[in-house]
């Protein structure tokens, strides 16, 4: 089934980007990532494809900054996709690498024309681990 | 079902002794089916459909998006002005303003000396991505890329299909078109039609210099007919700036690779039966 337009645009407005981002559906599923997405998360969007929701935490290991275990519904892009706010927040992730990295992570909703809520748009920002 | 196109010019009307073949006038296209009667886009060329739809008792026009080309034949579509004909229009409002809103500020003084609203038989329908019934007529719709709140349809009937995207640029921002179906603008309405009726406003070289304007190429519309699996495409929407000898050139090249499915120059008057 073809994506909504709003999805299809994004995505490709994200590969004209040089900050990650990751685009999740209504379903919460990971429907693409750009390269600057993948450097940061250590896994290529053209060997993984789209993620399932399912999937997501044995992918990519959140936690707070202190080690501490985050509940999934506390994370940026969770909230932005069930509440249909902004959100921003930072955490740990170790993904297909193994490398842990320290991120922001800013998300907003997709609410498309005819009040369609489509899914949710993450930006990440590296900062170094000291 | 019939399909007649009325008018096929893209952005401007642009009548002269050059656009003679393929017409001067904007996009619209009457089409009929099991006694309904459909109206697609409202351009210049509504205006010689209100003779066609004379008798009837109802009319549905279907408005893709409200840039001034398919919309400006609007005020001289006789049924408008008939209390006897309801002439339902259906069409997409945009995030902040209602059909009616986005309508009226061109049906409406200045520009126009009777505004929508004093028109008793017109009935406004806000139109969302998904699937109405006009009669035995399945229209589908959905947004698609070009500036601004633009749908297309789908018309399905008795296992006869066909789309019309008359403004279209599936190609933007993609490195490799055409892409993956799932992650292409309007697939799922042109997938399998017997008829395509899409946007093939430029050639490469004026592409180059109009990306993001929301239109195609003739080598897109080629492609995306190919990816869709159509039996026929009709190319559509003409620049204003391309007369009946350069247009004439273009489909002869483009005939010049064999083509999985019919292409049908989209020349003002022709018929199309499905």
């Amino acid at each position: 089934m073809t994506q909504p337009i709003e999805l299809i645009l994004l995505r490709q407005w994200s590969t004209y980007q040089a900050i990650p981002v990751w685009i999740i559906d209504i379903n919460g599923d990971l429907l693409f990532y750009n390269e600057a997405a993948e450097a940061t998360l250590g896994l290529r969007y053209e060997e993984a494809g789209a993620i399932h929701a399912s999937e997501m935490a044995d992918i990519f290991q959140t936690t707070a900054l202190d080690g501490s275990a985050i509940p999934s519904e506390n994370l940026p892009i969770v909230i932005a996709l069930r509440d249909r706010h902004p959100a921003h927040g930072e955490l740990r992730i170790k993904a297909g690498d193994g490398v842990a990295r320290h991120l922001h992570i800013t998300a907003f909703p997709v609410e498309g024309l005819s009040d369609r809520h489509l899914g949710a748009v993450a930006m990440f920002w590296e900062e170094p681990i000291p | 079902m019939r399909i007649l196109l009325s008018g096929t010019r893209g952005s401007l009307a642009s009548s002269g002794p050059d656009t003679v073949e393929y017409g001067g006038d904007t996009a619209s296209i009457h089409v009929t089916a099991a006694d309904r009667h459909i109206v697609l886009d409202a351009g210049s060329g509504i205006r010689r459909l209100s003779q066609a739809v004379e008798g009837q008792s109802r009319v549905d026009v279907l408005l893709t998006h409200l840039h001034m080309d398919h919309i400006q034949g609007l005020g001289f579509f006789s049924p408008m002005f008939n209390p006897e004909v309801e002439v339902h229009i259906w069409g997409p409002g945009s995030a902040e303003f209602t059909l009616e809103q986005l309508l009226g500020r061109y049906l409406s003084p200045p520009l126009f000396p009777v505004h929508i609203r004093e028109l008793s038989s017109v009935v406004l329908h806000d139109t969302n991505p998904g699937t109405f019934e006009l009669g035995p007529i399945t229209v589908s719709a959905d947004y698609v890329c070009h500036p601004g709140a633009t749908l297309g349809y789908r018309l399905e009937i008795d296992g006869k299909s066909m789309a019309y995207l008359p403004d279209h640029e599936p190609a933007l921002g993609v490195e490799h078109f055409p892409a993956d179906p799932e992650w292409t603008s309007g697939y799922d309405l042109m997938v399998d039609t017997d008829v395509l009726i899409h946007d093939a406003q430029y050639t490469d070289d004026e592409y180059a210099e109009r990306q993001g304007w929301g239109h195609s190429t003739f080598d897109q519309a080629l492609d995306i007919a190919e990816l869709c699996g159509v039996g026929s495409l009709v190319t559509f929407h003409h620049d204003p700036g391309h007369d009946d000898k350069m247009l004439n050139t273009i489909a002869a090249n483009m005939r010049s690779h064999p083509l999985p499915f019919e292409l049908i120059p989209g020349r003002a008057g022709t018929t199309i039966e499905v």
